[in-house]
């Protein structure tokens, strides 16, 4: 079963987006904030993560950051899901390895779904 | 037309309207300026003939002087807080409309979730009012998105970024999203493309919006069973798109304030409530910005074609070169 991270702050949005992922048949865990965020990466080995900008601790952007300079989870891929918009946000979180930008309130859920099973498809990370 | 004078004269209102009292209000500082300056003409003209001592005249030229200074002081000030109490209201706006959307997306998510994952717990009854409550949160979702826009065009930072894209393309792949919407109100759309067309400079996301806002009225003030017909043509330098539809049409009247904010014409509300006034004002921001063209005829009763016309890319390497806000 593949694991996904998701690091959100708002608990409400966690619980909704972890239910529907397991009703897809994903195994999803949740993160409230940055630290405990990366903590759970290297605990839990997921097999994408979707990330938050605006997080307490550590913001989305710092998250980012350490998770691509860190060998042991580089290739892990990260689709950032936030309510931010602006050109130069999608433009630094690109450029920091992220793999798609989708803004919380312009996506359903199954749509949301769809952009991981298709990113999941598209990786290549190795599974120890 | 009288009216329209008296109510330009009246500088008490227009002061009350900024919400700025006389002394900080431009508009009486500068009629007051006026005033002293003719009295203080006239008056230095008599006292000039009665003194013939020209150090009294020099003297009150200088207190003249000096009380204008600070009348201009007053005035600038007066601009500067009208500048900052517009900046404040459109910082005020991204930030409201920013944080709405973390509980927009909680009720439209848990939409989602009852009713693709949980829809058999449901009677029809239940469901038809789920999707009631989800096109009430979609509408406030494309609401916040607009006013998000509006902010974003007024402080200057839209952030489009030009790219060379086909505009057939993209319209072909905006097309099949209305096919629900059209089959649900008849409409019929059709494309027509003239020949193989070049390829524009444009940002592809603005000009989607574009093209979204245009269908979206073209759709929402059509006549029932009409229809839409886009066309996309050459014309030196540019390319064309046009969108014809058998709508109410716009007053003439209305004609000269359909691009402005918030505008919405008298006969659209009758037909149609739905609807922020914010549509054409985005779109004419995106475009202005791309260096093309709007604009629009129409007849009321009979039907509007809006039309924006996008820059060829010239041989020129200008992919993805600069920011245009």
């Amino acid at each position: 079963m593949k694991i996904i991270l998701f690091i959100e702050d708002e608990p409400n949005l966690q619980k909704l987006v972890g239910r529907f992922l397991e009703e897809e048949g994903y195994r999803a865990i949740s993160a409230l904030n940055g630290e405990i965020g990366l903590q759970l990466t290297k605990k839990m080995k997921p097999d994408l993560i979707l990330l938050d900008l605006i997080t307490p601790k550590k913001d989305g952007f710092e998250v980012l950051q350490e998770l691509k300079k860190d060998e042991a989870t580089k290739d892990i891929p990260v689709i950032i899901l936030t309510n931010l918009e602006g050109s130069a946000d999608v433009e630094k979180a690109l450029s920091l390895g992220a793999t798609t930008y989708l803004v919380k309130a312009n996506y359903e859920l199954n749509e949301v779904v769809k952009k991981i099973k298709d990113t999941l498809k598209h990786s290549s990370k190795p599974k120890e | 037309m009288t009216k329209k004078i008296f109510d330009h004269l009246n500088i008490a209102n227009h002061c009350r309207q900024c919400d700025l009292p006389l002394w900080q209000c431009p508009s009486f500082l500068i009629v007051l300026t006026g005033l002293v300056t003719v009295v203080a003409m006239i008056g230095t003209y008599f006292i000039a003939i009665k003194y013939t001592e020209p150090e009294i005249v020099a003297l009150i030229v200088i207190i003249i002087t000096g009380f204008l200074t600070i009348i201009n002081y007053l005035i600038i000030q007066g601009f500067e807080k009208l500048a900052e109490a517009n900046r404040l209201k459109t910082e005020f706006v991204s930030i409201a409309s920013h944080q709405l959307r973390t509980p927009l997306t909680g009720i439209k998510w848990t939409i989602n979730l009852m009713m693709h994952k949980q829809s058999d717990q449901f009677t029809k009854e239940q469901l038809k009012r789920l999707k009631n409550i989800e096109q009430s949160n979609q509408r406030m979702i494309d609401l916040v998105n607009d006013l998000l826009n509006v902010s974003r065009i007024e402080q200057k930072r839209l952030g489009l970024k030009s790219k060379t894209i086909s505009l057939e393309k993209t319209l072909k792949e905006i097309l099949p999203e209305y096919d629900v919407l059209a089959k649900a109100t008849h409409t019929k759309i059709s494309l027509d493309i003239k020949k193989k067309l070049p390829l524009i400079v444009v940002d592809p996301q603005g000009i989607q919006l574009v093209i979204h806002n245009l269908i979206d009225n073209a759709i929402r003030y059509n006549k029932p069973k009409g229809q839409i017909k886009i066309r996309l043509s050459k014309k030196p330098g540019f390319v064309r798109c046009e969108i014809e539809d058998q709508g109410v049409g716009i007053p003439d009247q209305d004609k000269k304030n359909i691009f402005q904010k918030f505008f919405r014409c008298r006969n659209a509300l009758k037909y149609q409530t739905e609807g922020t006034g914010l549509g054409l004002f985005i779109a004419k921001a995106i475009i202005d910005a791309s260096k093309g063209k709007i604009n629009f005829r129409s007849q009321e009763g009979q039907g509007s074609t809006f039309w924006f016309e996008l820059p060829i890319n010239k041989k020129q390497k200008t992919k993805n070169k600069k920011h245009l806000f």
